[in-house]
């Protein structure tokens, strides 16, 4: 019972220090992701709002107040995250929150925004359901949405002859919504489609051999994969002995991001329509410029996480600047139809759903020099790729 | 007809690797009686530094010889930790060395990402094993032909080592009363170091041997600790031949499993085990432990209530805990509650392990469900807050009352391990049943009500429950039930021939337990405003071992100042540094050291020490119980 005391004292004493370090010349954003859980995504993605900050307090930061960004690591826990999210939010008086990676996490924040009337941009979460079914007024979200890259895919898969197809997704709410909007999609555009197979391998724990094996008894002619990670490389290597892929079309979520693409080496498959990062190959001015900058600073090349965590910063300064305030409700006012350059081109925060226009690059993944790479890769707009705007009605509640 | 066959040796395949780790295990398990928590960790070791050497040296020589010595290297580094560590704190209360593996396990985990990089890496395949054989056109690896082949070459080493081996007698021998070997002038420090070794050394090769068919990454370790613990308990712990056949067990479920189910994988090896532990209540090849022969009463300082001076204490901290609105923020307010919640989980796990003598993990599975049952009820049936806090642990309790039901059945690792089963079914349902749960999605929007909404008025509250909950909890342990209770667990052949039924007590105890559970989970949801499955996962039935253990197991009400020490420290750390997870591990190994009964257990004895070596009355006594440790 005494040791209440020792506790008590400790969040005093962490309160304390927060409440010393305020000062008026600043503005801050409280930034929260898995660091610990998952490094070779936020890693990158840690440099790329480093960047972010950098440049815009060299070019005088948010109309003459210097930016800071005050990072937090959330365990890969949507109980932690929120914690982080409190100590932000009242601890440190953070503007607005910014970041997450996993769908529930991201989910989490966000109703905690929703609750706590705190300004929320979701930076990496997929799940539909941030914007759509459990969207709220508080949060926005940076990244193409699982149903628009499911969408920019069925665009590519649709027009291969295969007709039985298998899928292959890890068996969580990624892998079950990326899989139902793909085959609902795809079923639309050809009904002459039969689904012969499908497995749902626990996420970071695929027995490869026998998930390959059972596929391939399907015989199907094409194959959607949702794995990633660790898996996705147990799967290819798996594939590639036991002759999976041979003869095959495969269309993969999220496989030509470098952070999944570049452990497979000269393993990389051959073929395969993506999404990615080619960042090798993306010639635009806007690009070239944060390429730049950015191998300038790190010395090292950038993967999509490093675009993510750069513009999520970007966005967010380009909100704070609008509105000039840091009241939550000036900035949803602000970031509504807000339009910022982002190194893949334009972006707009749509007032619908608040889902933000920022695209994907579809590609087929080839090797080179022992490494795989993306070819024949084309931008995809994120506008280009939503429903229309009755049906976004239907899909999130009122505010 | 081909594919069947193709798929039962691609399960053989996945077997091989299970039952190399798992072996390790058992033999570790059954001779020092440690729950190695970080052999998944060593797992996870011989893998990084396997694939290292065999960038580092090619041809044929080099990955094969680099597998062989990132093994050994391992194990070099499991007789150190054996050394330096385990050996400190062999004679700590049961479990306790399991703290010490988690904290090893926590530091490694970011370790390897300081070394080697946050990135998945990708080794050599294995020179001469790279293609496939053709198997009436299906394709089947070699490697995996040649992990086929391993498996039981392994296995019959190892039977050779046991049988014909003075060592493997002694081994033997230690597995089925190690007393029994001390008493008979067997040098147990260097038998226990060697089996560490071997045990370490087998874990580090089947982790070396995953090169060519995985990615080697920071979290391998925990992808495989639990399955391999899952494998040891069906086969009986101690039995190399029964880790075997339940990893072919398990492996060849789930290839053909997945055929029917293809969701199966997530769940089957709890399945399988819960189905076989209640079946047969020692694994497929164990046999009944020997009853433990320690003294009854061996703790060391008799519980007794509080006197009205520690009362008065307890009700000074009380109050001062109280006046945190005062001068607490926000935030701290909001971290209190959240200790105050994990105080109510820590001494409710705490109950069934000081007092009724079960380890539970799966603790976690009534805090879920309590949490489950107050989203339930607020979300779908919109019932008032009081309300929900009030029926909402009932879900805990019905939870507790089945499970309770078959696990107090068994005992030990054995009850450890169902209970463990029981939680992850629980986990799996959460987690799959979207339509109701909303999968790992969760269940969102489960806020207080008005009138505890502000951050002092939700502290008071869970302060305040807090508190009721560690008084109940005592007033039940002097209670005439929890004599019985405590009689039950210091021996229950005795207990029996004084008419206790055991069983029942225990099963109630069970069931106080999870409802108490429940109330935290209850709480919590209201905390967070949402439930996901992460509420009922193993980590959060591990933090709460922890706690209990971190505080000290032979105490009353240790598991208090466990969870505020451990929550406090966690969510400072995971604030404070990204490389929380090391500095955590650090922190509970150092404690394991200085503490080796626990925070407050430790603190007991010196102070009884001090009050019997100044009143000076039997030396006797004292010298009695120092034989009895």
């Amino acid at each position: 019972m005494r040791n209440y005391l020792i506790g008590a004292g400790l969040a005093v004493l962490v309160a304390g220090m927060a409440d010393a370090a305020m000062a008026q010349s600043e503005i801050k954003i409280g930034e929260i992701n898995s660091y610990s859980l998952l490094p070779a995504f936020t890693e990158p993605y840690r440099k790329g709002w480093q960047l972010a900050v950098e440049e815009i307090n060299a070019a005088g930061g948010i109309n003459g107040k210097k930016l800071v960004v005050i990072s937090k690591d959330d365990n890969g826990k949507p109980a932690d995250a929120q914690t982080a999210a409190n100590e932000l939010v009242s601890s440190e008086n953070v503007a607005m929150l910014a970041g997450t990676f996993l769908s529930n996490i991201g989910l989490a924040v966000s109703d905690f925004a929703n609750q706590k009337k705190v300004f929320f941009l979701a930076a990496e979460p997929l799940t539909d359901a941030i914007t759509w079914s459990k969207g709220n007024r508080y949060t926005f979200r940076l990244r193409p949405s699982n149903y628009m890259q499911a969408a920019m895919l069925v665009e590519a898969a649709a027009k291969l002859p295969a007709k039985r197809w298998a899928t292959i997704a890890p068996n969580y709410e990624y892998g079950q919504s990326a899989v139902a909007v793909f085959k609902k999609l795809m079923s639309e555009k050809r009904p002459d489609i039969v689904w012969v197979d499908e497995q749902w391998p626990p996420q970071g724990k695929i027995d490869a051999g026998p998930v390959v094996q059972a596929v391939a008894a399907a015989n199907p002619e094409a194959i959607l994969n949702v794995t990633f990670g660790a898996d996705l490389v147990k799967l290819v290597r798996e594939g590639n002995t036991r002759g999976l892929f041979k003869d095959r079309a495969v269309v993969s979520f999220l496989t030509g991001e470098p952070e999944y693409l570049d452990p497979l080496k000269d393993e990389t498959p051959e073929g395969w329509i993506v999404t990615g990062y080619p960042w090798y190959a993306i010639k635009t001015p806007e690009h070239e410029a944060f390429l730049k900058a950015y191998q300038a600073k790190f010395k090292d090349y950038p993967r999509l996480g490093s675009i993510v965590g750069y513009q999520t910063i970007k966005s967010a300064a380009a909100i704070l600047t609008k509105a000039n305030s840091t009241d939550p409700e000036k900035l949803i006012a602000a970031t509504e139809g807000l339009s910022v350059s982002s190194p893949f081109g334009e972006i707009t925060f749509r007032k619908i759903d608040h889902q933000s226009t920022l695209g994907a690059y579809v590609g087929k993944t080839a090797l080179k020099d022992g490494k795989g790479v993306m070819v024949e890769s084309s931008y995809k707009k994120g506008s280009d790729y939503l429903p229309g705007d009755a049906e976004i009605e239907k899909l999130r509640p009122k505010d | 007809m081909a594919f069947y066959v193709v798929q039962f040796l691609t399960g053989l395949a996945s077997a091989a690797s299970l039952f190399l780790v798992a072996s390790g295990l058992s033999i570790i398990f059954g001779v020092t009686r440690i729950v190695n928590f970080a052999h998944g960790a060593f797992y996870m070791l011989g893998a990084y530094i396997a694939f290292t050497l065999t960038e580092r040296f090619s041809g044929a020589l080099g990955f094969w010889g680099g597998i062989v010595v990132a093994a050994l290297v391992v194990a070099i580094v499991g007789v150190l930790v054996e050394m330096v560590l385990l050996r400190r704190i062999y004679h700590s209360p049961e479990l306790f060395q399991l703290l010490a593996t988690f904290g090893l396990t926590l530091m490694v985990q970011d370790i390897v990402v300081l070394i080697w990089g946050p990135s998945d890496l990708v080794g050599r395949r294995a020179p001469g094993f790279k293609g496939a054989v053709d198997f009436f056109g299906q394709n089947i690896p070699s490697y995996d032909l040649f992990l086929i082949v391993l498996g039981p070459v392994v296995l019959g080493i190892l039977w050779l080592l046991f049988q014909r081996t003075r060592w493997g007698i002694l081994v033997r021998a230690a597995t089925q009363d190690r007393d029994m070997v001390a008493a008979l002038g067997v040098n147990q420090k260097w038998l226990f170091t060697s089996v560490f070794a071997v045990g370490v050394f087998l874990a580090a090769l089947g982790g070396a041997l995953q090169i060519p068919r995985d990615a080697v990454h920071h979290a391998m370790d925990l992808r495989i600790i639990v399955d391999v613990f899952v494998v040891v308990v069906i086969g009986g712990l101690g039995s190399i031949i029964g880790a075997f056949v339940a990893a072919v067990l398990v492996s060849e479920l789930n290839a053909f499993g997945i055929l029917v189910f293809p969701k199966i994988s997530i769940i089957l090896v709890f399945l399988v085990m819960a189905v076989v532990l209640i079946v047969r209540p020692w694994g497929l090849f164990g046999k009944p432990e020997a009853p433990a022969r320690r003294t009854p009463g061996l703790t060391v300082n008799p519980w007794r209530p509080w006197t009205s001076n520690e009362r008065l204490a307890a009700l000074a901290a009380l109050i001062v805990a109280t006046a945190l609105p005062l001068f607490g923020g926000n935030y701290a307010l909001t971290v209190g509650s959240e200790i105050a919640i994990f105080v109510i989980f820590a001494v409710s796990l705490h109950f069934l392990m000081s007092v009724g003598g079960l380890a539970s993990f799966g603790h976690a599975a009534y805090f879920g469900l309590g949490a489950y049952g107050v989203a339930f009820l607020a979300k779908l049936a919109g019932l008032p807050m009081i309300v929900c806090l009030l029926l909402g642990p009932l879900l805990g309790l019905v939870g507790a009352a089945v499970f309770g039901f078959f696990a107090v059945q068994l005992s030990g690792v054995y009850f450890a391990m169902l209970t463990l089963a029981f939680a992850q079914i629980v986990w799996s349902i959460a987690f799959q049943w979207v339509a109701v749960t909303g999968g790992d999605n969760g269940i969102l929007g489960v806020w207080p009500e008005k009138w505890a909404a502000s951050p002092s008025h939700f502290y008071w509250l869970s302060l305040g429950i807090a508190a009721l909950a560690v008084i109940v909890l005592r007033i039940i342990v002097f209670s005439p039930f929890g004599f019985a209770l405590r009689a039950t667990r210091d021996s229950p052949l005795r207990s029996e021939a004084v008419g206790i039924n055991g069983k029942r007590i225990q099963w109630t105890a069970f069931v106080i337990a999870g409802t108490v559970a429940g109330l935290a989970g209850a709480l919590f949801a209201y905390l967070k405003g949402s439930v996901f499955p992460d509420n009922m996962g193993i980590s959060l039935s591990v933090d709460a071992l922890v706690m209990v253990l971190l505080g000290g197991v032979e105490t009353v009400s240790g598991a208090v100042v466990g969870a505020i020490v451990y929550k406090a420290l966690n969510i400072w750390l995971v604030s404070q540094t990204d490389w929380s997870k090391l500095v955590l591990g650090a922190f509970i190994v150092l404690i394991v050291v200085a503490f080796p009964k626990g925070i407050v257990g430790t603190l007991d004895s010196i102070i009884s020490r001090r009050r019997k070596s100044s009143s000076s009355n039997s030396p006797l006594l004292t010298s009695r119980v120092e034989t009895a440790e």
